[in-house]
C-alpha cells in the first residue's frame, strides 16, 4: 500500500542505507482495520493546570477499551512500557506560566512512546479567554503541537482539539479518532469543537449502520476510498458520478454492495434529479460526501475561461447548488445529517498553475465555514477534508522528482493514502461528531505547504 | 368452486433497466462475448438497482447468433455477475422478438405468482460470430472424434477434401428463401409503395430524437459505458435528408425489373453489438426493496405470418398481432400516448402504419371492419429507436421496454405505450405497457 521509497527505506537493506546517508526514513503508518483495538499500547493522561476534561477522556478511552495510566516521574527515564497515546488536558491554563507543567509532562511520556504513537493535546480556545494573558497561553498550544508533529518520529503524530465550555460532550468522537489509525495521516492539526446534542450508544465498528450515504466522484480514486469506507461504516452508499464513468461506478457499487447513479453533477436539474432518487429509493440521506473535483492547469495568463468556468462548476458551484437544494427541500435532509465537503491543500497553500482549482477549492473552505450556523441549528453539521500529497493515478502521472519531492515535505514523510482521506470523511460523517462543524481537516502528514 | 376459477393474476412491474451502448459490428466489441456483454449489463443493472449479493428469482436472457458453447449462456452470465449464485436463468431465442419476449416470460411468471422478481434480457453479437464447418467436414471430424485405432484415424483425416474447409459464416438471411431480410423488407417497402423519402425523413427523426433524448439526460439511468463506449456508435446527430439522399439503394436485387430500390444503409439498421437487461417485478418486491415502479407490463401478443408462400411480407407479423392484443384489451389503435414500432428499416415502420391504415387489407387480411386508423407521428418513438442506436438482435427488445417505461412513467400515471417488434421468420412480439 505505501510507496516504494517507503517500503525500501523499511527494508533491512534500506534501513542501513538510509541512516547511514540521513535520507528520509517514512515509517509504516498504524491504519485502522475493523475489529483492531483504539491504540497498540495504554493511554497516558496528564494535565496542564486545572484541567477539567481529564475524568472524561479517561471515560471514553475506557469505554473504548484502551489501558489508562498515569504520568511518569519526569525524570526522563524511557524504561517500562511505552506508550500507544500521550494526552494532556490544558484546559486549565491561566497563563504562560502553567505552560512549563505541559512540557514536564509531554517530555518524559513522548520519549516512551511507540511507533505510530499520538500526541494529543486539548485546550480552550484562544478566542473565548478572559484575559491577554490567557489568550497567550491558549495560543501557545497551536506552536506547541506544530512543533511536535515536526520533532515525533516512526508515524506518530500531534494533534490539538479546542474545546470551550458547554462542549465537553463533543471530545469523545474527536478523541477516538486523533487515537485510532483512522487518522494516520492527520497530522499539525487544530480542530475547535462547538457544543452539540452527541447522540450516544454508537457501534463502535458500524458507526454508520443505517444511514444512506451520497459520494460524488465515486468512481474511482479518493472518491471511490470514500464510498468503500464508509461503506465499511455500515453506510448504504449512493455512488455518483458522470454517466460517461458509469463502467467503473458500476464496479465501485457493486463491491460495497451500494447503488450507482450516474449523473453529472453540474447539469441544471442536478440537484432536483438527486433529491428525487433519493427520496424515491431511500425516503431521504444522511450524509453527502461532495467529492467531485476537476483539474484543468495552466497558468493564469494562459488560462482560457473553458478551463476557469469547468474547474469552478465542478468543484464549487455543484457542491453550493446541491447544498442549497437538499436544504430548499425541507426534509431530504435526515436528522443529524452531515455534509463533508473535499477541499484541497492548493485552497490553503495555492499551487502553480492552479488558481482556478485552488480559488475553488478555497471557496469550499468559506462555504463551510459560512453554513456552519444554519446546519447546527438543524443538529446537523458541514465540514470540508483538505487533503495533501494523496497517491493517487493522478499523480503517478506526476515527473518523478516533483512526485518525490511533493510526497516528502511533510513530518510523515510520505504521500498519504486516498483511505486516508477517506476515514476522514467517515469520521467527520458519524453521528458522534455532532460538535465538529464548519471546521477544514487536513489530510496531509502536517504538509510544510500552507502551513 | 374454487377450484375451477381462473388464478387470481397481477400485473408485473417494470422497475427499470440498464444496457451497454450499442455498437457497430466489428468495431469497439469485436473482442468481447455474448458472456462478457450480457455480464456487463446484468452488473450495470446490478449497480443501478443496489442487487449486488441478492437473489433474484429468475433470469431471462438469449442470443440470436450464439456459439456452441453458449448453450447455457445467461445462468454463465449471471454466475459471472455480482448477482447471488442461486439465482436461477434460462435461454430463449425468438429472433429479433428475444428481448421482448424474455420480458413477457419473466412478466407472466410474476403475474402467476410463481417468482417475485426477474431479470429479462438479451444480447448478440455479429461481431464475435460463430463460424460452423460445412456438414462434410463436421461429420468427418465426429468420425475423426470417435475413431478407436490409427488406422481409423488416418482413414477418417484422408477423407477431408481442401474445399471443405472454408467456414460457414453466419447471415442475415432467411433460409427458406435466402433472401437477405432487407431484401424482404424492400419486397413490401416496394408492394405499399413505401417511398425514399419519407424513410429518409424518419430516419433523421429517429436520430434527432435519440440525440436529443442523451443530451437531456434522458440515457443516464437506462445505460451504463462498455469497453470505452459510452454512447450508441451508430448514433449521427448531425444525420440530414442531404446526407441520406446521397447514399444508393442496397437491397434492391429481389425487386421486379425496373422497379427501384428506396432502401439505403442509412434508413436500414446496421450490424451491431450490445446487450440489455430489464428488472421486473410484483409491486409488493419493488417495494420492499424501495424500487420504483416505472410501468406494468398489461399484455402481449405474438403473431407469425407466412412469408414463403403465403404473399405475405417477412416483417408484418406485428400488423396482425396488435389488433388481437387492442381487441382483447377493449383498446383502439389510438389509446396510446407512445408507440415503439421497431425501427428494423425505416420501411418496416411505415408499411407497419400503412398496413393499419389499409381498410381493404384490415378487412381481408386481418378480418377487421374498419381499419385500425392512424396513429399521431408525434407519439412514435420518441427517443429514437433502432436507426439511431443500432439493433444487436436480442438485445432490442430490453432497450425499448426500459425506455419506454421510464418515458410513461415520467408522463405520470395511467400512460399508455404500445411495442411492435418484428422478427425473423415471419416472426412478430408486441406488447402494452402501462403507468
Amino acid at each position: 500500500m505505501a510507496d516504494w521509497y517507503t517500503n525500501f527505506a523499511n527494508s533491512g537493506f534500506g534501513t542501513t542505507l538510509t541512516k547511514q546517508l540521513g535520507l528520509p526514513r517514512p515509517a509504516v503508518l498504524r491504519r485502522y482495520e475493523p475489529g483492531e483495538p483504539l491504540l497498540p499500547g495504554p493511554v497516558v493522561i496528564g494535565s496542564a493546570g486545572q484541567g477539567r476534561l481529564r475524568d472524561t477522556v479517561a471515560a471514553v478511552l475506557k469505554d473504548a477499551g484502551a489501558t489508562v495510566v498515569s504520568p511518569v516521574a519526569a525524570d526522563g527515564s524511557t524504561d517500562g512500557e511505552k506508550f500507544g497515546a500521550v494526552v494532556l488536558d490544558a484546559t486549565g491554563l491561566t497563563s504562560p506560566g502553567d505552560l512549563v507543567s505541559a512540557h514536564d509532562f509531554l517530555a518524559p511520556a513522548i520519549k516512551r512512546l511507540r511507533a505510530s504513537g499520538r500526541v494529543l493535546i486539548l485546550a480552550d480556545p484562544p478566542q473565548t479567554a478572559d484575559s491577554p494573558a490567557q489568550a497567550a497561553a491558549r495560543q501557545a498550544i497551536d506552536g506547541l503541537v506544530r512543533s511536535i508533529g515536526k520533532e515525533l518520529l516512526n508515524g506518530s503524530t500531534a494533534n490539538a482539539v479546542f474545546v470551550p465550555e458547554g462542549a465537553e460532550a463533543s471530545v469523545a468522537s474527536p478523541l477516538k479518532f486523533f487515537l485510532s489509525g483512522r487518522s494516520a495521516y492527520v497530522d499539525g492539526q487544530l480542530l475547535t469543537l462547538e457544543p452539540a446534542e452527541v447522540p450516544n450508544g454508537e457501534d463502535a465498528a458500524k458507526p454508520l449502520a443505517g444511514k444512506v450515504a451520497v459520494v460524488t466522484g465515486a468512481a474511482r480514486g479518493i472518491g471511490a476510498a470514500i464510498a468503500e469506507v464508509l461503506a465499511r461504516d455500515g453506510a448504504h452508499v449512493v455512488a455518483v458520478d458522470i454517466p460517461v464513468a458509469g463502467d467503473s461506478l458500476a464496479k465501485v457499487a457493486n463491491e460495497i454492495g451500494g447503488t450507482a447513479l450516474q449523473l453529472d453533477i453540474t447539469a441544471d436539474d442536478a440537484p432536483q434529479r438527486l433529491i428525487e432518487h433519493l427520496r424515491e429509493r431511500h425516503g431521504g440521506v444522511d450524509v453527502i460526501v461532495h467529492n467531485a473535483g476537476i483539474t484543468r492547469d495552466k497558468l493564469l495568463v494562459n488560462m482560457d475561461a473553458a478551463r476557469w468556468n469547468s474547474v469552478m462548476a465542478v468543484n464549487l458551484q455543484a457542491q453550493l447548488d446541491i447544498t442549497q437544494a437538499l436544504l430548499d427541500d425541507g426534509d431530504i435532509l435526515k436528522p443529524g445529517a452531515r455534509i463533508v465537503c473535499v477541499s484541497s491543500q492548493s485552497g490553503i497553500a495555492g499551487n502553480r498553475g492552479q488558481t482556478n482549482y485552488a480559488a475553488s477549492k478555497a471557496g469550499v473552505i468559506g462555504m463551510v465555514r459560512a453554513w456552519a450556523p444554519e446546519f447546527a441549528e438543524r443538529d446537523a453539521t458541514i465540514n470540508a477534508v483538505a487533503p495533501g500529497f494523496i497517491i493517487t493515478e493522478m499523480t503517478a502521472k506526476m515527473p518523478v522528482g516533483t512526485r518525490e519531492v511533493g510526497s516528502r515535505i511533510n513530518s510523515l514523510q510520505q504521500g498519504g493514502l486516498p483511505v486516508d482521506v477517506a476515514e476522514t470523511i467517515a469520521w467527520l460523517s458519524q453521528p458522534g461528531s455532532a460538535g465538529v462543524n464548519g471546521q477544514t481537516v487536513r489530510v496531509c502528514g502536517q504538509s510544510m505547504l500552507g502551513a | 368452486m374454487a377450484s375451477n376459477e381462473k388464478p387470481a393474476t397481477r400485473k408485473a412491474a417494470i422497475v427499470g433497466g440498464n444496457r451497454i451502448p450499442f455498437a457497430r459490428s466489428n468495431s469497439t466489441y469485436a473482442q468481447a462475448s455474448n458472456q462478457d456483454m450480457l455480464t456487463a449489463t446484468i452488473d450495470g443493472l446490478v449497480a443501478r438497482f443496489g442487487l449486488a449479493g441478492k437473489k433474484v428469482d429468475e433470469v431471462v436472457a438469449g442470443a440470436v447468433l450464439k456459439h456452441a458453447r453458449d448453450f447455457n449462456l445467461t445462468r454463465e452470465s449471471v454466475l459471472g455477475s455480482k448477482l447471488d449464485a442461486s439465482t436461477p436463468a434460462y435461454d430463449v431465442q425468438q429472433a429479433c422478438g428475444t428481448g421482448l419476449e424474455a420480458a413477457i416470460l419473466v412478466a407472466n411468471k410474476i403475474a402467476l405468482g410463481q417468482i417475485e422478481s426477474g431479470i429479462a434480457g438479451g444480447v448478440d453479437t455479429t461481431s464475435d460470430a460463430p463460424l460452423a464447418v460445412g456438414d462434410d467436414l463436421r461429420r468427418i471430424l465426429i468420425s475423426l472424434n470417435s475413431a478407436k485405432t490409427v488406422q481409423d484415424r488416418l482413414k477418417a483425416i484422408a477423407r477431408i477434401r481442401p474445399g471443405m474447409i472454408a467456414p460457414e459464416i453466419p447471415r442475415n438471411s432467411e433460409p427458406r428463401t435466402g433472401l437477405a431480410m432487407g431484401e424482404h423488407a424492400q419486397l413490401t417497402a416496394h408492394e405499399w409503395e413505401i417511398g425514399r423519402e419519407e424513410q429518409d425523413e424518419l430516419t433523421v427523426r429517429s436520430h434527432q430524437n435519440m440525440a436529443a433524448a442523451y443530451e437531456r439526460g434522458f440515457f443516464d439511468d437506462l445505460v451504463t459505458p462498455f469497453l470505452g463506449l459510452a454512447r450508441d456508435q451508430n448514433l449521427r446527430p448531425d444525420s440530414s435528408l442531404e446526407k441520406l439522399a446521397k447514399l444508393k439503394p442496397v437491397f434492391d436485387k429481389a425487386l421486379p425489373e425496373g422497379a427501384e430500390g428506396t432502401m439505403t444503409a442509412g434508413n436500414s439498421t446496421p450490424l451491431t453489438d450490445g446487450a440489455s437487461a430489464v428488472l421486473l417485478a410484483s409491486d409488493e418486491w419493488a417495494a420492499e426493496q424501495g424500487l420504483p415502479v416505472l410501468a406494468h407490463l398489461v399484455d402481449a401478443q405474438t403473431a407469425a405470418v407466412d412469408y414463403v408462400h403465403g404473399g405475405e411480407g417477412l416483417l408484418m407479423a406485428p400488423v396482425y398481432a396488435v389488433p388481437k392484443m387492442l381487441a382483447r384489451n377493449g383498446l383502439s389503435l389510438q389509446d396510446f400516448d407512445f408507440y415503439e414500432i421497431h425501427e428494423a428499416f425505416a420501411s418496416t415502420v411505415l408499411a407497419t402504419m400503412k398496413a393499419w391504415e389499409d381498410p381493404a387489407y384490415c378487412k381481408e387480411k386481418l378480418g377487421l371492419d374498419a381499419p385500425l386508423g392512424s396513429i399521431d407521428r408525434s407519439k412514435l418513438n420518441v427517443y429514437g429507436s433502432s436507426l439511431a442506436a443500432g439493433h444487436p438482435f436480442a438485445a432490442t427488445g430490453g432497450r425499448i421496454v426500459a425506455s419506454l417505461a421510464k418515458t410513461l412513467h415520467a408522463a405520470g400515471p395511467g400512460k399508455r405505450g404500445l411495442i411492435s417488434i418484428c422478427a425473423a421468420g415471419g416472426q412478430g412480439v408486441v406488447a402494452i405497457l402501462e403507468s
